[in-house]
């Protein structure tokens, strides 16, 4: 058995920080939203899978306690900055294999202040200085730079766009505009990446029920929610090793989601209308160009240059402002894409909506590695 | 006072000047560092041991400001990618931290050194990659 699996309603805990709130709160939040948009019964809810990282114990388990929507399986899953993709993953399979019929998918994430520390590294590599992320992505934007012939203004105009469509975007940390100058003049963080470069880590939430394709007009379909990890040999890598090879021409693991997400669908890269991917500092963004095969190799800096992936241009990226804007929950990100696609591909994105949506994309992908790619589909 | 690899199987200390312990496989030929007993590339369990050469080229280069979580010794530093002869490319440390001198394809050299002294009193050495300048 196959079935098509439907997005029955989305729900969202703005991105920011909130001094007041536990974790439990913003996830409380998001999938109490996403019950009343749903029109679902909690008590019909068979199964749920909550994407976390940094929530501790049964993170899960305690805001669907607090909804007394218990006595189900419930999974808290990891993976990274992909692990609300994760979760959707395993809510996407339940539904289409026929194991449940109704399922829950949240994400929800109250990330440390300040710079943080990542069990991911051994104490030596710490002590050593081999562990600073920002230095990591720096060196991939200079090898874009090197290879694709980007250059700091392009490096900037990524930034540039996403905070001016996360002025419309209520849910956003950052709902301000800068010029292509201020980014360029703000701190420099690990050359050639600027402060405005990155996001900012933060706290939200976002939660998905999914339930079978019942075949009425304007359903929003989850064509593929695919997950992939790396092949070794780029030194790059987001798994961040510390060696690779010469010759490192390997695929990544975003083109190898992506790939499988495409054949999975049926679906191409010329198929879409709209896309929310990772820009956890503005090289990702460009290179997500490349790696889900968006532009040809070497022309991510032209796309952006051109103005392409604005929000009235070609193909729209991160009309919600993306992480630059709405700051980045790991647990809750790769949901918080889904809800604002889905609202897209509804027709209900209010000011920031494409004309027309009917296919999306959504991407994440961070430390493991772990990349996420999701199709949607409205009927 | 005595002094230890900042990690077992690191460093190959018995050679002047020291060197980086790396990982190469018996089967497809290639290395890999830290050392480990499966080749990462080819899944071969027959992996040897086998000291990295200590010349390298630069090719990528970025400079820390901020100390990362953990970290023991000074900023700013410089974080950067060094190519081996071996056709391996690995994450190092760099001790110059004026951009100019660290464009791409400069020669480098590893320099391994104290990094701090640990509770024992021994001398912790760590690595990292410095350009060969020529006065």
């Amino acid at each position: 058995m196959s079935r098509a699996v439907a997005i029955a309603g989305v729900g969202i805990h703005p991105f920011g920080r909130f001094d007041g709130k536990g974790v439990v709160d913003l996830g409380v939040e998001a999938v109490r939203m996403a019950l009343e948009n749903s029109r679902v019964d909690r008590r019909r809810v068979q199964a749920a899978y909550c994407g976390t990282v940094y929530s501790g114990v049964a993170a899960g388990h305690r805001v669907l306690t607090a909804l007394a929507a218990t006595g189900i399986p419930i999974m808290n899953i990891e993976a990274g900055c992909a692990s609300g993709g994760a979760a959707l993953q395993l809510g996407v399979e339940a539904i289409r294999s026929g194991q449940y019929d109704c399922v829950l998918v949240f994400g929800m994430e109250k990330m440390p202040r300040g710079i943080i520390r990542s069990s991911f590294w051994e104490p030596w590599a710490e002590q050593m200085g081999l562990s600073p992320a920002p230095a990591y992505f720096a060196l991939r934007a200079q090898r874009l730079m090197r290879e694709s012939g980007v250059t700091r203004e392009q490096l900037a105009q990524v930034s540039v766009k996403n905070h001016r469509n996360g002025v419309d975007n209520p849910y956003a940390m950052f709902r301000k505009p800068f010029t292509l100058e201020q980014v360029l003049a703000s701190p420099v963080v690990c050359d050639p990446l600027t402060l405005y470069m990155l996001c900012s880590p933060n706290e939200g939430a976002a939660a998905v029920l999914l339930r079978p394709a019942a075949g009425v007009p304007r359903e929003v379909i989850v064509a593929a929610a695919i997950l992939r990890s790396h092949l070794p040999g780029n030194v790059l890598g987001e798994h961040t090793p510390l060696c690779g090879l010469t010759d490192d021409d390997v695929t990544s693991p975003t083109e190898l989601a992506a790939r499988a997400a495409y054949e999975a669908a049926g679906l191409g890269p010329e198929d879409l209308d709209v896309v929310e991917l990772q820009d956890t500092e503005s090289g990702r963004e460009l290179q997500s160009y490349e790696e889900l095969l968006l532009c040809r190799r070497g022309e991510c800096g032209k796309w952006i240059a051109n103005g392409h992936t604005e929000r009235g241009g070609e193909l729209p990226v991160n009309v919600s402002g993306g992480l630059l804007s709405k700051g980045e929950p790991l647990g809750a990100s790769a949901l918080g894409q889904i809800v604002e696609l889905y609202w897209q591909l509804r027709g209900e994105a209010g000011s920031r909506q494409v004309p027309q949506a009917r296919v999306a994309l959504a991407h994440t992908v961070g430390r493991g590695a772990n990349a996420s790619v999701v199709l949607l589909r409205q009927t | 006072m005595p002094s230890i690899p900042i990690r077992p199987g690191l460093l190959d200390l018995d050679r002047t000047p020291a060197r980086l312990l790396g990982g190469r496989c018996t089967e497809c030929r290639r290395h890999h560092f830290p050392a480990q007993a499966d080749c990462p590339y080819c899944a071969s369990t027959s992996c040897e041991t086998v000291p990295l050469s200590e010349r390298g080229i630069l090719y990528l280069a970025t400079v820390v400001h901020n100390a990362p979580p953990g970290y023991c010794g000074q900023v700013p530093y410089g974080l950067g990618v060094v190519e081996l002869p071996e056709g391996l490319r690995i994450i190092s440390p760099l001790t110059e931290v004026r951009l100019e001198r660290l464009q791409a394809g400069a020669s480098v050299r590893l320099r391994v050194a104290p990094l701090f002294v640990d509770e024992q009193g021994r001398e912790v050495l760590g690595y990292a990659f410095a350009p060969e300048v020529e006065e």
